[in-house]
């Protein structure tokens, strides 16, 4: 409908030397004027540190001095002598690999447990999300690090002491699957329930299906956040990584490269690692996508 | 909802809130108290933790903290407001040859991990002097670099009927005006939310204010904190958990009051996408 009324809008406009013309050369060169401020930070404070991060990953510099030139030399020390890295990696894959899948059972089933009417929803569903709000604080990692201080001497138990403060914040993701069950048309259920589809039956071809796209969006954006987790990991394990690397999460190995030991070149090289890894993932789940992702052709 | 789910959920938020109920009631808890036992109430209620506070914490005292918090926060809450309504407003309603290619590139930069740039944008403040000041953690905010908040501005826009910039303009309205007398007023929860979603952020990052600030006077909350976990004296715990426990009281006043719109304004964010 809307599509109908703009038609003759749109084509009124651009009449040459009429009024509506010249307001639209205004808006145009306007819309610039709005976009300044996005427009300085996108230059200064990201696309060209990416250009400088990559220049600087192939330098020795160690912030006070001019960088120097080594080549690949970063990258190869990185990919084939550091060990420390190899374990950051490994701390980083492990937590990702299982705080994820946890989170996103937990938010799910959770969104299905309070999508029912009631007064109530309100109040829980608030009570659910607070934790992810808090998750990040430092406040809330001392907490973590006074409740859990016998495991966070072992490695496993440390590691998975970090996962459960990771799965406390699933509040996050929830509220993203409450609010897309509530989009799913009841009427689907209705019909299912008439051709005598049981509870399981329904949540596999409807809910499932339906709610594709927002799990697929969870999922995406939750990997994303898992890799850059720090705080957590800072706190618990007093800034070491340990014991033994199982906590050295990659964000606070990169911290520790460049901001204690002031290897900022190796570090660059290390946050490209982290850009392209975290890319081709990104890539990889936006292929599997096509597989179990439905979208319905009502989107507009 | 049956009987039965709220039981359930109530078995499970009785876990979840437990360790905010654990840290509130710990506070008043002595010190060999705290380390012995993860009991919620405390055996002997005492307010020697908070007393500690009053004293100072590395020369400074403790409102020092407070203060750089909310000053960093709150300069954060407004840049991001109006550096992103800006952008926003600019991608929701105008037209530019560019808008497609930016929008997208703006998106996409959501994903894009903090720590990637931080180095190369550490070095730029360096060469500027900013370092250990709270230029760092502000001017990013100014520039519009949090593209979450333009997405979530600019869904919001596109709810506002378009009728009304049209017949603004019909008054002979300009865009500047638009903006800033029918689209702002419209979009104020997008706003309030956009606001407290930094300020709550911003409060609570560790890492950037962590690379930047470093004089015991600059300091803020987080790293306040920071400055408890090497001590390895029972003693310090007390004060420790005191501190981290009004270091969310904030943050707990601010969800109280605005949970409904916070949660929303998340939840939306997932959706329209």
């Amino acid at each position: 409908m809307t599509t109908v009324l703009d038609r003759p809008r749109r084509s009124a406009e651009p009449t040459p030397g009429s009024k509506a013309r010249r307001r639209y050369g205004e808006r145009a060169s306007i819309a610039y004027l709005f976009l300044s401020p996005w427009a300085a930070g996108m230059v200064l404070l990201t696309l060209g540190p990416m250009v400088w991060l990559l220049y600087l990953s192939f330098t020795d510099y160690d912030l006070f001095t001019e960088p120097e030139w080594v080549g690949f030399d970063n990258y190869v020390r990185m990919l084939t002598v550091d060990p420390h890295f190899w374990n950051a990696v490994g701390a980083t894959s492990k937590f990702v690999l299982i705080s994820v899948p946890v989170q996103l059972v937990a938010a799910l089933g959770v969104a299905l447990l309070i999508n029912r009417r009631s007064r109530a929803q309100g109040f829980y569903r608030s009570a659910f999300y607070a934790p992810s709000l808090l998750g990040a604080s430092v406040s809330v990692a001392l907490v973590w690090r006074v409740i859990f201080h016998d495991w966070i001497g072992q490695p496993d138990r440390a590691l998975l002491a970090l996962v459960l403060l990771a799965v406390w914040q699933f509040g996050a993701p929830m509220v993203i699957f409450l609010a897309g069950l509530q989009q799913i048309p009841q009427e689907y259920y209705d019909a299912a329930a008439v051709d005598g589809a049981g509870p399981w039956r329904s949540f596999l071809r409807i809910t499932i299906p339906m709610l594709s796209p927002v799990i697929f969006f969870n999922l995406v954006l939750d990997t994303i956040r898992a890799f850059q987790v720090f705080t957590g990991a800072y706190v618990v394990s007093n800034g070491t990584g340990g014991p033994s690397d199982s906590t050295l999460f990659y964000t606070l190995y990169l911290y520790e490269k460049g901001f204690v030991e002031f290897k900022m070149g190796y570090a660059s090289a290390m946050s490209w690692f982290l850009l392209v890894v975290i890319a081709l993932i990104t890539a990889l789940l936006f292929r599997t996508a096509r597989g179990w992702v439905f979208y319905s052709g009502d989107d507009s | 909802m049956s009987r039965l789910r709220h039981a359930a959920v109530l078995v499970l938020l009785a876990p979840l809130l437990y360790p905010i109920a654990w840290l509130f009631l710990a506070s008043f808890k002595p010190p060999a108290e705290i380390v012995q036992s993860l009991a919620l109430l405390p055996r002997e209620y005492i307010l020697d933790n908070y007393r500690a506070l009053a004293g100072e914490i590395a020369g400074v005292h403790a409102w020092q903290f407070f203060l750089n918090s909310t000053l960093v926060a709150g300069a954060c809450a407004i840049a991001n407001i109006a550096s992103c309504s800006l952008a926003a407003y600019a991608f929701a309603r105008l037209r530019f040859r560019l808008r497609t290619p930016f929008f997208a590139f703006t998106l996409a930069t959501i994903m894009l991990p903090v720590h990637i740039v931080t180095i190369p944008q550490y070095s730029l403040f360096q060469r500027f002097e900013m370092v250990d000041s709270f230029w760092p953690l502000i001017l990013p905010k100014l520039l519009a670099t949090d593209a979450f908040f333009i997405f979530l501005m600019v869904q919001f826009m596109r709810t506002i009927p378009r009728e009304l910039d049209e017949a603004a303009r019909l008054d002979g309205c300009g865009s500047i005006r638009i903006f800033g007398k029918v689209v702002l007023p419209l979009v104020r929860p997008a706003l309030v939310t956009t606001g407290i979603f930094t300020f709550i952020w911003t409060w609570n990052d560790f890492f950037s204010q962590l690379i930047y600030l470093s004089s015991p006077e600059k300091l803020t909350l987080p790293l306040a904190l920071r400055l408890f976990i090497d001590t390895t004296d029972y003693n310090a715990f007390g004060p420790m958990l005191a501190l981290s426990a009004l270091a969310i009281v904030p943050i707990l006043l601010f969800f109280a009051a605005f949970q409904r719109l916070l949660v929303e304004g998340f939840a939306t964010s997932g959706l329209k996408g």
